[in-house]
């Protein structure tokens, strides 16, 4: 039995290290929607030696996953920009990337200098950006066309039927606006928390007003679609995608501003097909693939003219939610410093475990 | 000596898969994972050994409360499997026909050959305001307005309820087949009747199917994550999911690692507790049945 099973080992060693020098796979850490079918076809139509393999996550059980390994097991991650600086110094997972692969030319360079500028560490670039997008709010506007504020998910009027996802997005957003500014706050972590405290007392007193938090895009859609929830703290993916089957559901910038993320590409620090990885990323920044790519997540690809590369309902959606205000309006997400996580991970705790008002 | 040595041969080429198995897949990770609970985070990349984590479990009320949360509703699951599972195992052991018996035994089995998933998507789509439940209420005319049964803890406790009940039926049904009918009609023979014979004969005698099925739906229960998760409300949290934010989305290790511990230890706690209480042993129910 041991023979057998020393056997059954030895064969299975061998194996795995003769696939990649028949063919280089990529084997890609991404958000649901990131890699669509098609893509994938036609990058391994392009580039033959290679096989693509995607997993599908989140922003934080990328890091876990990463961090199990010492940044193993992927050859390509995309970690939203606020969530690799801290990461990178704590856990040491990316590898530096070698700019002079990437067309960066083709990125928007505001953008670009703007995950530059958020995810350098001695002078080298962990991250390049790939697509951005909001969380804002969504609303059915012909039962709750007020809605305008994040506060207003706990305007009465609506009792029982808004929602929002228990993460830090509502966190921040509550912040703003309650007047804070919590992204300025991360510089004192003091400050930080008491703004934290305040939020909490406003989200638990909201909490009577929900029907329920919302954990996914697919729970949230039904509750939407039902008529279940009229108003609801939303990815504007996800709304967009609602206001292809009813116009009357939009999503709506919140007066205080939407909260924009930039998901990027970043190389774990073991990942053994960089090369691969380069190409995966010049490839999908082309134009036409960036087409195939924004009509699979409804996000807005960091190209030159990213959101005319929308698909026409797509871009309709945007254009029925965003003036140009709205865009300058915009707060990207602030990296968040060490120590940050916990403190809001405890206020949510908080918040969950309140029962007053049941 | 020959003969010896091939039966020694054979004792340890039987024993080595499970040994192996248990020690590469239990007791190692368990190892690094107490390592890890042990550890605690001075600084980035700084560790220093102390019981920081386990410490900081009792000081915040949060945690603990959600940990006597998760165990009274366990607790509470584990009694309504019981109730509901004895009547059920009672039929199938001894009132069913031979050849009914296997078709009763394949309906309770059924539910399982779908995942867990999928099962708590059904509950969702029976229970939600526009569901099926609520609607059909509405149709009949006893109800005016859409109700909503998903997202409280009664929703919680009804998807466990449905996941977990095999699980004490089983060893219900195999304990109370190996009861001799005479057993019972004797008891009637004496004067007894059907309260005094369930509680003199047929509860004592089941008592290690009892207590095995107990031990196996506290533990499945108390484990648990997505029943809780998806069926729960904004109110509703389990103690597992206390660890999964630990580990996922604090980046907090050695929390989510101690809490892992805790959690053994409190479920053996209950067990223990459960088999004193009952005065049964681990030999006489789990390993019997």
């Amino acid at each position: 039995m041991i023979m057998k099973l020393a056997m059954a080992g030895l064969l299975a060693t061998t194996v795995m290290a003769v696939v990649p020098a028949q063919a280089e796979t990529l084997r890609l850490l991404t958000w649901g929607s990131y890699a669509p079918d098609e893509l994938v076809k036609k990058f391994e139509e392009k580039y033959p030696d290679i096989t693509v393999e995607v997993t599908f996550s989140n922003n934080e059980e990328m890091i876990a996953k990463l961090r199990a390994t010492g940044g193993a097991g992927f050859d390509l991650a995309q970690p939203s920009h606020d969530r690799i600086f801290a990461v990178q110094q704590e856990y040491n997972i990316y590898k530096p990337l070698d700019l002079s692969k990437i067309n960066t030319d083709a990125m928007q360079a505001k953008l670009l200098d703007g995950v530059k500028a958020n995810t350098t560490i001695d002078g080298e670039v962990y991250a390049v950006p790939h697509q951005w997008g909001t969380s804002g709010l969504m609303a059915n506007k012909s039962v709750a066309p007020d809605v305008k504020a994040w506060g207003d998910l706990c305007d009465p009027q609506y009792k029982g039927k808004t929602s929002m996802r228990l993460k830090r997005t509502i966190l921040l957003g509550m912040a703003f606006d309650m007047g804070e500014d919590p992204f300025a706050a991360y510089a004192d972590l003091d400050k930080y928390q008491s703004i934290l405290d305040k939020v909490a007392d406003k989200l638990i007193d909201c909490k009577d007003n929900l029907k329920a938090y919302w954990k996914g895009g697919d729970d949230l859609s039904a509750m939407m679609m039902s008529g279940e929830i009229v108003a609801s703290e939303t990815w504007d993916s996800t709304a967009y995608k609602l206001y292809g089957e009813n116009k009357d559901i939009v999503f709506v910038p919140p007066k205080t501003g939407a909260l924009a993320w930039i998901d990027t590409f970043a190389i774990p620090r073991k990942g053994e097909a960089d090369d691969a990885a380069y190409k995966w990323i010049n490839f999908v920044l082309e134009p036409e693939n960036v087409k195939i790519m924004s009509a699979s997540t409804g996000a807005i690809a960091a190209v030159e003219g990213g959101k005319d590369l929308l698909p026409d309902d797509k871009k309709a959606a945007v254009n029925a939610a965003f003036t140009d205000a709205d865009i300058d309006n915009l707060k990207f997400f602030a990296n968040i410093p060490a120590g940050v996580e916990d403190m809001e991970g405890k206020t949510l705790e908080k918040i969950k475990a309140a029962t007053g008002s049941e | 000596m020959m003969q010896k040595d091939i039966k020694r041969l054979s004792l340890i080429l039987l024993f080595a898969p499970f040994a192996l198995w248990i020690f590469l897949l239990i007791v190692l990770p368990h190892l690094g994972m107490f390592y890890i609970s042990v550890r605690e985070k001075v600084g980035p990349r700084m560790y220093e050994f102390g019981l920081g984590n386990y410490i900081n479990f009792f000081t915040e009320p949060i945690y603990w409360n959600t940990l006597i949360r998760t165990g009274s509703m366990s607790l509470l699951v584990t009694a309504l499997a019981l109730l509901l599972g004895f009547p059920i195992a009672y039929y199938i052991a001894k009132i069913a026909g031979n050849r009914t018996r296997g078709a009763l035994f394949l309906m309770c089995l059924i539910p399982l050959w779908v995942s867990d998933l999928i099962r708590a998507f059904g509950w969702i789509l029976l229970l939600r305001e526009t569901g099926i439940i609520s609607s059909s209420l509405q149709w009949a005319g006893v109800i005016n307005t859409p109700i909503e049964f998903l997202y409280n803890d009664a929703a919680v406790i009804m998807g466990l309820v449905y996941t977990v009940i095999l699980f004490m039926i089983v060893p219900l049904v195999s304990t109370l087949d190996g009861m001799d009918n005479a057993m019972i009609e004797a008891g009637y023979n004496l004067g007894g009747n059907g309260p005094t014979v369930l509680r003199r004969i047929i509860i004592p005698y089941a008592m290690p199917g009892i207590v095995s099925g107990c031990i196996v739906v506290f533990m499945l229960t108390a484990g648990s994550y997505l029943t809780p998760i998806l069926l729960g409300g904004k109110n509703s949290s389990w103690f597992t999911e206390q660890i999964y934010d630990q580990f996922i989305t604090r980046y907090n290790w050695e929390s989510g690692a101690a809490f892992g511990f805790l959690l053994l230890a409190f479920t053996s706690l209950v067990v223990w507790g459960g088999l004193k209480l009952s005065g049964q042993t681990l030999n006489s129910t789990v390993a019997k049945s």
